[in-house]
C-alpha cells in the first residue's frame, strides 16, 4: 500500500486519502498483468525445448534449458522470408500511392474553391461510414473483372483511396499560414510546387501519424488478402500464419506455433516500444479509418 | 482571401443572356478545373471501390444462376428472402447481436476503468497503458494462434492453471454453449486498450476546477464519478460504442482461424455467413443480399448515433 500511496503523493490532499481510486488502481495492476500473460507465453514456449513434453507446454516458468529450435522449425516449415516480403510490398504500396492520393485531395479540400466542394465532400465521408471490409463480395468481383485476381496489386487497391488520410491532410494543410504560399506563388512557383515545398514539408507530423494507421491496419488485414490471393508464394504473414497454424496445430507443434506467431509480430512491437508516444496519438487521431 | 485563391473574374460580354450562363458556367468549370484534377486519383478508386462496389451488390442483390453453370436470371426480392428465411443466416445475426452486446459492454466498462486508474501520467501508469495497448497492435490471427493455446483442453494455459478449480473443464473452443464466449474474451483482451485512449482523451477535457470544488463539498469518488466525469465523458461514450458496433460486425478474423462458425453454427457472424455463401457456395446472389441487409442495418445505426449526438449537443 506505501507503494501506492507514493504514486497518488500529487493527488489533491482532499483525495490522497481515499481508499477507492487505490483499489481501481490495484485492480487495473492485476488485469495488466493478466492482458501480459498471452504474450508471456508465447515467448517462454518459444524457448522451450521439445524433450519437456506437452505437460509442460502450458507451465509459465522459462524452461532451464532455452533453445531456439522451435524458432528454426517455425523459420522452416512456413515461408516467412517471403511472407514478410509480401506484407512489406503491399504495406508499402498502398502508403506510397496513399500519400499522393490524400495529399492532393486534401489540399484541394483545405484551400481551393470549387463548384460542388460540398456534395463531393459528403461523397468522400460516405467512405467512413460504409466499412470497406463488408464490400469484399463485389470488390472480389470487380479485382477478378480487372484481371488482378491472385496478384499483390489486386490485395492493395482498393484502399488507394482513404477518406481518413485526406481529411487528416486537409486539416493539417489548414494550418497552415496563407502568407507562406503567397510568397512562393510571387515568386512564381507552380500548384504542383507549391504543395510539394511548402505544404508537403510543414505537414510530416500528420504524414507520419497516418502513416502508423495505415501500415498497422494492412499489416493485420486478413480476410481481403485471404480472398484475392491463391498461390502460396503470394500470402501475406497473416495469411500465411494461419496456414502455418493449421500446419503445425495437427502435429500438436505449440513451441513452433508460438515461435511463428513471436515472428510475425515482433516487427510491430519493436517498433511501438521504441515509438510508444507516437503510436498512441495517431491511434487517437484513428477513431474510424 | 488569400493570392492562392485567384476569384474567377466575371467576363464583361455583350452576348445574348443565353450564351451567358453558359460562359459563366464554363469559367466557373475552369476555375475548379485545377481541384477537379487533384481530387481525381481519389475519386478514381472510391468510385471503383466504394461507390461502385455498393451499386455492384444492389445490382447482384437481384439475379441468381440456378445452378452455377445456368445464366443469371433476375430474380427481385428472392434473394433478400431466401436469406432472411435462412436459419443459417438469422442464426448468425442472432450471434452477431450477442457478440456485439457481449463485447462492446465488458471492453468499454473496462477501458473506462482503465482510464480511470491511470491518468495520471508517470513511469508506472505509462507501462501499464503500454501492456494493456499491445494486444491492439497484433494481428487478429497472431491472437488467435496464441489463444488456441489458451483455449486448449487439458493442457492448454487455461485449464491448467484455472481448470483445476472447476468440478468439469470445459471445451472452451468445441462446447457449443462456451465457443462464442471464448471467441468473445479474445476480442474484448484485443479492443479494451484501444477504447482505453479515447477514454484517456476525453478525460483531460473534465475540468480540473470542478473537481476540486466537489472535493471541497465532500463528494467521494463514486459522486464525482457519476455527476462530473460520467456526464463530461458522454461523447467519447457514443464515439466509442459507434466504433465497438462496427468492430463486431467486422473483426470476424478470430472466427476463422478459430473454428470456422462451428461447432454447429455456434459462433457463426454475419461477416462469415457472407464468406462463406461467395467463397464456398458460389452464391454471389444470396451473399450480396446478406452484405445489403448488413449495410442498411449499420448506416442506420451510425446515422441514429449521430442525430443523438447531434441532439445532445445542441439541445437545452
Amino acid at each position: 500500500m506505501k507503494l501506492i500511496d507514493a504514486l497518488y503523493k500529487d493527488a489533491p490532499l482532499a483525495t490522497r486519502n481515499e481508499i477507492t481510486p487505490k483499489l481501481g488502481f490495484l485492480l487495473t495492476v492485476v488485469l495488466a498483468l493478466a492482458w501480459l500473460i498471452p504474450f508471456l507465453w508465447m515467448g517462454v514456449a518459444t524457448l522451450r525445448p521439445s524433450s519437456d513434453g506437452i505437460n509442460l507446454m502450458a507451465e509459465l516458468m522459462p524452461s532451464l534449458k532455452p533453445t531456439l529450435d522451435n524458432v528454426r522449425d517455425a523459420w522452416e516449415i512456413g515461408d516467412f522470408p517471403r511472407y514478410v516480403l509480401n506484407t512489406t510490398i503491399i504495406c508499402t504500396g498502398i502508403l506510397l500511392v496513399q500519400f499522393v492520393t490524400i495529399t492532393l485531395a486534401g489540399f484541394a479540400f483545405a484551400r481551393l474553391d470549387f463548384a460542388g466542394k460540398t456534395p463531393i465532400f459528403y461523397l468522400f465521408l460516405m467512405q467512413l461510414m460504409l466499412v470497406p471490409v463488408l464490400l469484399i463480395v463485389p470488390n472480389l468481383s470487380l479485382v477478378v473483372q480487372l484481371g488482378l485476381y491472385d496478384t499483390l496489386a489486386g490485395v492493395m487497391m482498393p484502399f488507394f483511396a482513404s477518406a481518413f488520410g485526406t481529411f487528416l491532410m486537409r486539416q493539417a494543410f489548414e494550418a497552415i499560414p496563407t502568407e507562406l504560399e503567397d510568397a512562393a506563388l510571387i515568386d512564381g512557383a507552380s500548384l504542383i510546387q507549391r504543395i510539394r515545398h511548402i505544404y508537403v514539408p510543414l505537414s510530416l507530423p500528420s504524414f507520419s501519424a497516418f502513416a502508423i494507421i495505415s501500415v498497422t491496419s494492412h499489416w493485420n488485414d486478413f480476410l481481403w488478402p485471404l480472398m484475392v490471393i491463391n498461390s502460396p508464394d503470394k500470402r501475406p504473414l497473416t495469411v500465411g500464419l494461419s496456414v502455418f497454424t493449421k500446419t503445425a496445430e495437427g502435429t500438436q507443434a505449440w513451441g513452433t506455433i508460438a515461435a511463428g506467431t513471436l515472428m510475425v509480430i515482433a516487427p510491430l512491437l519493436i517498433t511501438f516500444l521504441i515509438f510508444q508516444k507516437r503510436f498512441i496519438s495517431s491511434f487517437v487521431t484513428s477513431g474510424i479509418k | 482571401m488569400s493570392l492562392a485563391e485567384p476569384a474567377a473574374l466575371p467576363v464583361a460580354t455583350s452576348a445574348a443572356p443565353r450564351l451567358n450562363v453558359l460562359k459563366r458556367f464554363t469559367s466557373r468549370f475552369k476555375a475548379s478545373l485545377p481541384a477537379y484534377l487533384l481530387l481525381l486519383p481519389s475519386l478514381i478508386f472510391l468510385a471503383l471501390f466504394t461507390y461502385g462496389a455498393m451499386s455492384r451488390v444492389l445490382i447482384d442483390a437481384l439475379y441468381q444462376r440456378a445452378t452455377p453453370k445456368a445464366p443469371l436470371r433476375f430474380v427481385g426480392l428472392d434473394n433478400i428472402s431466401a436469406v432472411l428465411t435462412d436459419p443459417a443466416f438469422t442464426g448468425a445475426v442472432v450471434n452477431n447481436l450477442i457478440y456485439a452486446l457481449g463485447t462492446a459492454i465488458p471492453s468499454i466498462g473496462l477501458a473506462l476503468l482503465f482510464a480511470l486508474a491511470l491518468a495520471r501520467t508517470n513511469a508506472v501508469t505509462s507501462a501499464l497503458r503500454a501492456a494493456l495497448f499491445l494486444p491492439v497492435l497484433i494481428p487478429m490471427v497472431a491472437a488467435s494462434a496464441l489463444f488456441l493455446f489458451i483455449f486448449l483442453p487439458n493442457v492448454g494455459l487455461l485449464d491448467h492453471y484455472i481448470g483445476r478449480l472447476l468440478p468439469v473443464l470445459p471445451n472452451w473452443l468445441g462446447d457449443p454453449d462456451v465457443a462464442l464466449t471464448a471467441i468473445m474474451i479474445i476480442t474484448i483482451w484485443k479492443n479494451a486498450g484501444y477504447y482505453m485512449l479515447f477514454f484517456l482523451a476525453g478525460l483531460q477535457a473534465v475540468p480540473e476546477d470542478v473537481m476540486e470544488a466537489a472535493h471541497l463539498d465532500g463528494a467521494g469518488p463514486f459522486m464525482r464519478l457519476r455527476y462530473i466525469i460520467l456526464p463530461e465523458l458522454k461523447p467519447t461514450f457514443l464515439f466509442v460504442t459507434v466504433i465497438a458496433t462496427l468492430n463486431a460486425v467486422t473483426q470476424v478474423d478470430h472466427v476463422f482461424v478459430l473454428t470456422q462458425g462451428g461447432p454447429s453454427n455456434a459462433t457463426n457472424l454475419v461477416l462469415f455467413y457472407i464468406y462463406q455463401q461467395a467463397v464456398e457456395h458460389f452464391d454471389v446472389g444470396k451473399a450480396s443480399a446478406a452484405t445489403l441487409l448488413t449495410l442498411a442495418a449499420l448506416m442506420a445505426l451510425t446515422a441514429l448515433s449521430f442525430r443523438t449526438m447531434a441532439k445532445r449537443e445542441g439541445g437545452p
